[in-house]
C-alpha cells in the first residue's frame, strides 16, 4: 500500500505504466488469446463426471423393443401429414389417446414482424398436440418432456413415430414418478415457444395463444427430438441455448452415458470424438470443436427446439439423429433405448438438476473447460481496456499539471489542481448522437418496413435488413456532424477524454457480456479490443478506419460466418457469404421478436454505439 | 390416470361431511364393504370401507368451539407399504379373513391410483346423546390400470386385481358385502357382464348419478359354500372405446405461472361444465409464508369478465408462524372456466431454513374447493321427458345437487437457492476478501495526495495565526 500513498513512488509506478503501456497490452492480447487456445488441453480441459447421485450409480435395464412400432407410425403420420399439408391433429389425438395417454391441443397463431424469407413464414398459425403419461400414484407435481418439433416440411415423422412407439411403451410401466409430457409441436420453434409461453401462462413474445387445459407440475427436463430417417449413423447432441443458455453438465453426462452403453455414435458439433488427448492432434480436434461452440453460443439462437426451455429452468437438450454415409447404421430401437434410459435415470431425480456446471465449454463430448479456467482468457483481453484506459487517465491529469514538467525533477512539487478544459459536457454531444443511432437501428428497420416497401421495390424482410445496413452505415458518416456541437479549446484532451470513457464502456459491456455469454464476449473482446485501443486521430489513419471498420460488429458477423463454415468444412464463397449474412441478420431482428433472443438489441443498443464513439475518436479534428 | 378423477369425487362424498347419527348404532360391530366400479376407460376402481364401532368412557364436552378449530395439511407423502401395514393392523381381522384378505401390499401398489384413510369421529349412541360411542372408519380406494395391471385385457376379476379370492367373511363382521357397479352406461342393453350372477341388486343416487348395483353378500353361507371361493368376474359385453371420459361438472387445475426466482403467479382453474345452472364454490387456500401474496393482485375472472366473491376472509401470514389463509365464495357461471390468480414474491430465506434437498422445490398445499354440484339426474333433459308432468311442477329438490370436496394438485415452488456447496463458500469468501482488497485499493488510486508541511507549532501558533487572520494579516 505504501506503494501508493508515498506520492514519489506513485509517480514512478505511474510512469511506468505510461512507458511499458503498450508491450504490457500486446503482452495481455496475446496471453488472452493463447490461454484461450490453451483450453483444449489437458490440463484445462478436463474429464466430464456425473456429479449428481440420483443418476450415477444406479443401474437401469432398457427394455425398449417397439422398432416396427415406430416406424408404422412414422409412415402413417408421414402420409396423413402428406395428405393433409398440415400437422395431423386428429390422427395424433387418436393415436395418443390409443396409447393411453392424457391428449391436449392448443392452437397459437403469431404475426411475425416481418416475412420469415428462411422459413417462408408471415402469419403464422398452428396446433400443438400433446400428451400426459400421469405418473401412478404421484401428484402431478413434476414432470419431464420429450418433444418432437414439426417443420413446415414432413421431416422429423420418424420422430413423432419414435415418440408415440415409446410413449406406448412407457405407459405399459409402473416406475414412474415424475409425470411424461409428450409434445408434438407445429411450426417448430414457436410451437414450441407457444406451447412453452402458456404453460407457464406467460406472454413474453406477444404470441396469441389458447389456454393448456392440462398440465403436469413444475418440468424438471426436457429432451428435444429430430430424426427424419429410419436408420441413423450417429446422434448429435445440440446444448446451446437462447442466448447462450446451457443445461445443466449432467444431462450431457447423462446422454453420454447412454452413448457408450448402448455403443451410438455421438457426435458434438456434427465432430466425432478424439480418442488421444496426448498428442497434438485430440486438442486440435478439440480446439474444432470448441470453435464451432464458441460460435454457435455466441450467435445467442436457439439451437433447437431445448433451447427455449432454458429460459424457464428447464434443462433440455436436442437429439439430432444423423444419416450419414457411414457404414454402421442404428435402428430405431437404439435410439429409443438410450431415451428411455435418459428418461428412466431422469425419473429418479430427487431435485432439480443442479449438482453439475451450468456455464462450459466443450471441447469434446466427454471433456469440458469449467468457467473458472475459461474466464481468465477473457479477462486478459478487458484488461488491455484497462491498461490502455489507466494511460488516458494518467495522461489527461499529466496534461492538467503540463506535460512538459522536468521528469526527473526532484522533491515533491505542488501539483496543479486539473485543467477544466476536460469537462463531461464536451463528451454529452457524441454520446447521446451515438445512443440515438443504436437506438434507430434498433427501432426503425422494423418500424419503417412499409414506407421502405412504398418506395422501394423490395420486400419486407429485404427492406428491414437493407435499412438496418443502410443505418449501420450512415453512422459512420456521423462524427462529422458532431465536431461542430463541441467546442473545446485542447483538442488533444477531447479525443483522449472522449476515449477513455469509450473504453470505459466497452470494457464494462464486453465484461457483462462474458459472465452470462462468455462466447460472445470473447469473440467480440478479440476482435473489438485491438482497434479500440489503437485509435486516435494522429498517425496512419486510413489504417487504423480499415481495422475499426473490419473489426466492428457486422464485420464480426460476417467473419464468423466464414469462420463456421469454414471449420465444418464446408467453405463459403463471398457471394454465398453474402446471402448468408443478410439471412443471419434478419435471423437476428426475428428471433429477437419471437423467442426475445438479445443478440440483436446488444449489439443496436449497446455495442455500436461503443463502437461508433472509437470511430468519433478516429475523426477527431 | 383419468380415471382418477371421478374416483376421488366418490371417495370424498363418502368421506364428507358427516353429520351426528342418531339412530342406536350396534356396539362394537364391524361393517366392511368392497365397491367395485368399472370405468368407462376400461379401467376398475376398488374402494373398501372398514367400520369399527366401540363404547368408550370418553366425554364430549358439549359441542366444537370453532374459535379452536385447526386446519393442517401435509402436501407432501408418498404412500408406500409403510403406511398401509399399520393401516391393515387396526382391522379386526387383521388380513386373515373377510375382504381384507384382498389387501396384498405388491397388488394395490401397482395401480395408478391409490388413496388411503383413517376417520375417528365420535357418534351419539341416543337421539339425546347421553352418551357417544367412538367410530373408526377406514377406507381404501384403488384404481387398476387397464394399461398396466391389466396388461390390455379390459375384462377383470378378483383374482387378477388382487391375485386373491374371496373365502370366508371375517368372523366378527356384523355385515360383509362386495357391491359391483353394474350401471349400463348406454341406453340399450346392458354393457357388463358379472360372473356369478348376483342373488340381489340396489339402486340409488350416487354422486347426482343413478347407479345400479349387484351385491355379494359374504355371510350369506350359500355364496361361499357354492364353489368353496368368490371370485367375481367382470366382463365387457361390448369393449369399450378409447374415448375421452365424461367430464365432472366441477373439476379444478392449479398451476404456478411465471419463471425466474423472484415472482410468480398462483393460479387456480375452476371449470363448470353444466350445461345451464351456476353454483357457487367456496375456496380455501393455505399459502406458506415464504410466498409472500400480494393480495391487491387477486382477480377472479370467469368467461372474461370480473367476478366479484360474495365472500372474503384472509388472514395474513406471519413470517415462520403462520400461513396465509384465503377463503371466498365464488359463483360459477354456467359453462364456464373461472380463473383465480394471485401474484406473489419467493422469500428469501435464512439459510438454515432450507430444506435439505432445497433444489427440489418447496411444496404448497392443494386448494380446497366444496361446493353443491347440480347432479347429473337432474341434469338429464331425457327424465323431464319420460316422467310424468307432475315432476316438473314440483321438481324434488332432494338430489337435485349433492356435496363435493375437492383437492387440486399440490405445487411445488422453487425459491432462490443459494448453492449449498464448497464453490459458494469460496465464491463467499473470495467477494469478502475482494471486497476488503478493493476498497482499500479504490481509496488510493482515487484519493490525490499534498505533501503537508510538517506542523511545528502547537497550540499556540494555531491561535496565533487564528487572531492573525481575524486582523487581516498572513499567518506565521
Amino acid at each position: 500500500m505504501g506503494l501508493l500513498s508515498d506520492p514519489v513512488r506513485r509517480r514512478a509506478l505511474a510512469r511506468l505504466v505510461l512507458r511499458l503501456n503498450a508491450p504490457l497490452c500486446v503482452l495481455s492480447y496475446v496471453a488472452g488469446i493463447a490461454w484461450f487456445l490453451a483450453l483444449v488441453f489437458p490440463p484445462l480441459t478436463q474429464r466430464t463426471y456425473m456429479s449428481e447421485n440420483a443418476m450415477g450409480s444406479t443401474m437401469v435395464e432398457e427394455q425398449f423393443a417397439g422398432g416396427d412400432r415406430a416406424r408404422a407410425f412414422a409412415r402413417d403420420f408421414a402420409a396423413h401429414r402428406k395428405k393433409s399439408g398440415v400437422l395431423p391433429v386428429a390422427w395424433l389425438e387418436r393415436t395418443m389417446r390409443s396409447v393411453g395417454l392424457e391428449v391436449y391441443t392448443q392452437s397459437f397463431s403469431r404475426k411475425l414482424p416481418f416475412p420469415d424469407e428462411t422459413h417462408e413464414r408471415y402469419m403464422v398459425s398452428g396446433t400443438n398436440v400433446y400428451g400426459i403419461l400421469r405418473a401412478p400414484r404421484a401428484a402431478s407435481t413434476e414432470s419431464l418432456v420429450l418433444t418432437v418439433p414439426c417443420g413446415s416440411d414432413s421431416t422429423n415423422s420418424q420422430a413423432v413415430g419414435l415418440l408415440l412407439a415409446l410413449a406406448a411403451h412407457f405407459r405399459g410401466q409402473i416406475y414412474w414418478a415424475k409425470d411424461i409430457v409428450f409434445l408434438v409441436t407445429e411450426h417448430d420453434l414457436l410451437g414450441t415457444e407457444a406451447w412453452l409461453e402458456a404453460y407457464h401462462d406467460v406472454n413474453v413474445t406477444g404470441m396469441q395463444s389458447s389456454p393448456l387445459q392440462g398440465r403436469a407440475g413444475a418440468i424438471q427436463a426436457a429432451v428435444a427430438l429430430e430424426l427424419s430417417s429410419d436408420v441413423v449413423t450417429s446422434l448429435d447432441v445440440a446444448v446451446e441455448g437462447l442466448n447462450g443458455q446451457l443445461p445443466n453438465l449432467d444431462l450431457l453426462n447423462l446422454f453420454q452415458t447412454f452413448c457408450q452403453k448402448g455403443g451410438l455414435l455421438c457426435t458434438l458439433q456434427g465432430k466425432l470424438q478424439p480418442q488421444d488427448w496426448t498428442s497434438l492432434d485430440g486438442p486440435l480436434q478439440g480446439l474444432q470443436t470448441l470453435l464451432l461452440m464458441v460460435l454457435r453460443q455466441a450467435s445467442g439462437r436457439p439451437h433447437g427446439s431445448h433451447g427455449l426451455f432454458l429460459r424457464y429452468r428447464v434443462e433440455a437438450l436436442t437429439l439430432r439423429g444423423i444419416n450419414s454415409f457411414r457404414q454402421y447404421k442404428y435402428d430405431l430401437v437404439a435410439v429409443g433405448k438410450a431415451l428411455e434410459g435418459m428418461f428412466r435415470k431422469l425419473n429418479h431425480l430427487l431435485e432439480r438438476l443442479h449438482q453439475s456446471f451450468f456455464l462450459y465449454l466443450l471441447p469434446g463430448l466427454s471433456r469440458f473447460v469449467s468457467i473458472g479456467l475459461y474466464m481468465p482468457a477473457v479477462g486478459f483481453l478487458l484488461l488491455v481496456l484497462g491498461l490502455k484506459a489507466l494511460e488516458l487517465w494518467m495522461q489527461l491529469h499529466e496534461a492538467g499539471m503540463g506535460l512538459e514538467e522536468p521528469r526527473g525533477a526532484p522533491g515533491p512539487s505542488v501539483p496543479l489542481p486539473p485543467s477544466q478544459g476536460v469537462g463531461l459536457a464536451s463528451l454529452v454531444a457524441p454520446l447521446l448522437i451515438s445512443q440515438a443511432m443504436g437506438l434507430a437501428l434498433y427501432v426503425l428497420p422494423v418500424l419503417g418496413q412499409h414506407v421502405a416497401t412504398q418506395h422501394f421495390p423490395v420486400a419486407e424482410a429485404e427492406a428491414v435488413v437493407l435499412t438496418l445496413l443502410a443505418i449501420y452505415a450512415a453512422g459512420l458518416a456521423l462524427p462529422h456532424n458532431t465536431h461542430r456541437v463541441i467546442s473545446t479549446q485542447a483538442p488533444d484532451r477531447g479525443w483522449m477524454a472522449l476515449k477513455l470513457v469509450a473504453l470505459i464502456y466497452l470494457a464494462l459491456q464486453l465484461g457483462c457480456i462474458a459472465l452470462t455469454n462468455f462466447s460472445l464476449g470473447f469473440l467480440l473482446a478479440t476482435t473489438m479490443v485491438p482497434a479500440a485501443v489503437l485509435a486516435k486521430p494522429h498517425g496512419p489513419r486510413t489504417v487504423y478506419a480499415a481495422l475499426l471498420v473490419l473489426t466492428s460488429p457486422a464485420a464480426t458477423l460476417l467473419g464468423s460466418l466464414f469462420l463456421w463454415r469454414e471449420l465444418q468444412e464446408a467453405p463459403l464463397s463471398l457471394a454465398e457469404g453474402w446471402q448468408l449474412f443478410l439471412a443471419a441478420l434478419a435471423q437476428g431482428v426475428l428471433e429477437h421478436h419471437t423467442y426475445g433472443a438479445l443478440l440483436f438489441p446488444l449489439l443496436s443498443l449497446g455495442l455500436y454505439p461503443c463502437w461508433l464513439l472509437f470511430w468519433n475518436v478516429l475523426f477527431w479534428k | 390416470m383419468a380415471a382418477a378423477m371421478p374416483l376421488a369425487l366418490l371417495v370424498l362424498l363418502l368421506l364428507g361431511p358427516g353429520g351426528w347419527c342418531l339412530a342406536e348404532p350396534p356396539r362394537d360391530s364391524l361393517r366392511e364393504e368392497l365397491v367395485i366400479t368399472p370405468l368407462p376407460s376400461g379401467d376398475v376402481a376398488a374402494t373398501f370401507q372398514f367400520r369399527t364401532r366401540w363404547d368408550s368412557e370418553l366425554q364430549r364436552k358439549g359441542d366444537t368451539d370453532h374459535y379452536f378449530l385447526r386446519y393442517a395439511v401435509l402436501p407432501r407423502e408418498v404412500v408406500c407399504t409403510e403406511n398401509l401395514t399399520p393401516w391393515k393392523k387396526l382391522l379386526p381381522c387383521s388380513s386373515k379373513a373377510g375382504l381384507s384378505v384382498l389387501l396384498k401390499a405388491d397388488r394395490l401398489f401397482h395401480t395408478s391410483y391409490h388413496s388411503q384413510a383413517v376417520h375417528i369421529r365420535p357418534v351419539c349412541r341416543n337421539a339425546r346423546c347421553t352418551s357417544i360411542s367412538w367410530e373408526l372408519r377406514q377406507t381404501l380406494s384403488v384404481v387398476f390400470d387397464a394399461f398396466i395391471t391389466g396388461q390390455g385385457k379390459k375384462d377383470w376379476s378378483l383374482f387378477r386385481m388382487f391375485s386373491r379370492t374371496l373365502t370366508e367373511p371375517c368372523p366378527l363382521a356384523s355385515e360383509s358385502r362386495v357391491y359391483v357397479d353394474i350401471t349400463t352406461y348406454n341406453q340399450d342393453n346392458e354393457t357388463l357382464e358379472v360372473h356369478p350372477p348376483p342373488t340381489t341388486t340396489y339402486q340409488d343416487v350416487i354422486l347426482g348419478a343413478r347407479k345400479t348395483y349387484a351385491i355379494y353378500d359374504l355371510l350369506d353361507t350359500a355364496m361361499i359354500n357354492n364353489s368353496r371361493n368368490l371370485n367375481i368376474q367382470l366382463k365387457w359385453k361390448r369393449p369399450p372405446e378409447n374415448e375421452a371420459p365424461p367430464v365432472p361438472f366441477l373439476h379444478a387445475q392449479r398451476y404456478v405461472s411465471g419463471y425466474g426466482l423472484q415472482k410468480g403467479e398462483l393460479s387456480t382453474l375452476l371449470y363448470n361444465t353444466h350445461p345451464y345452472r351456476a353454483f357457487p364454490v367456496l375456496l380455501l387456500d393455505t399459502v406458506p409464508w415464504y410466498l409472500r401474496l400480494y393480495v391487491h393482485t387477486l382477480t377472479i375472472t370467469s368467461k372474461g369478465k370480473e367476478n366479484k366473491p360474495s365472500y372474503i376472509h384472509y388472514q395474513p401470514a406471519q413470517d415462520r408462524l403462520q400461513p396465509h389463509l384465503l377463503e371466498m365464495l365464488i359463483q360459477l357461471p354456467a359453462n364456464s372456466v373461472t380463473k383465480v390468480s394471485i401474484q406473489f414474491e419467493r422469500a428469501l430465506l435464512k439459510w438454515t431454513e432450507y430444506t435439505p434437498d432445497p433444489n427440489h422445490g418447496f411444496y404448497v398445499s392443494p386448494s380446497v374447493l366444496s361446493a353443491l354440484v347440480p347432479s347429473m339426474v337432474a341434469a338429464k333433459p331425457v327424465d323431464w321427458e319420460e316422467s310424468p308432468l307432475f315432476n316438473s311442477l314440483f321438481p324434488v329438490s332432494d338430489g337435485s345437487n349433492y356435496f363435493v370436496r375437492l383437492y387440486t394438485e399440490p405445487l411445488l415452488v422453487n425459491l432462490p437457492t443459494p448453492d449449498f456447496s464448497m464453490p459458494y463458500n469460496v465464491i463467499c469468501l473470495t467477494c469478502t476478501v475482494v471486497a476488503v482488497c478493493y476498497g482499500s485499493f479504490y481509496n488510493l488510486l482515487t484519493r490525490t495526495f499534498h505533501i503537508e508541511e510538517p506542523r511545528t507549532g502547537g497550540l499556540a501558533k494555531r491561535l496565533a495565526n487564528l487572531i492573525r487572520r481575524a486582523r487581516g494579516v498572513p499567518p506565521l
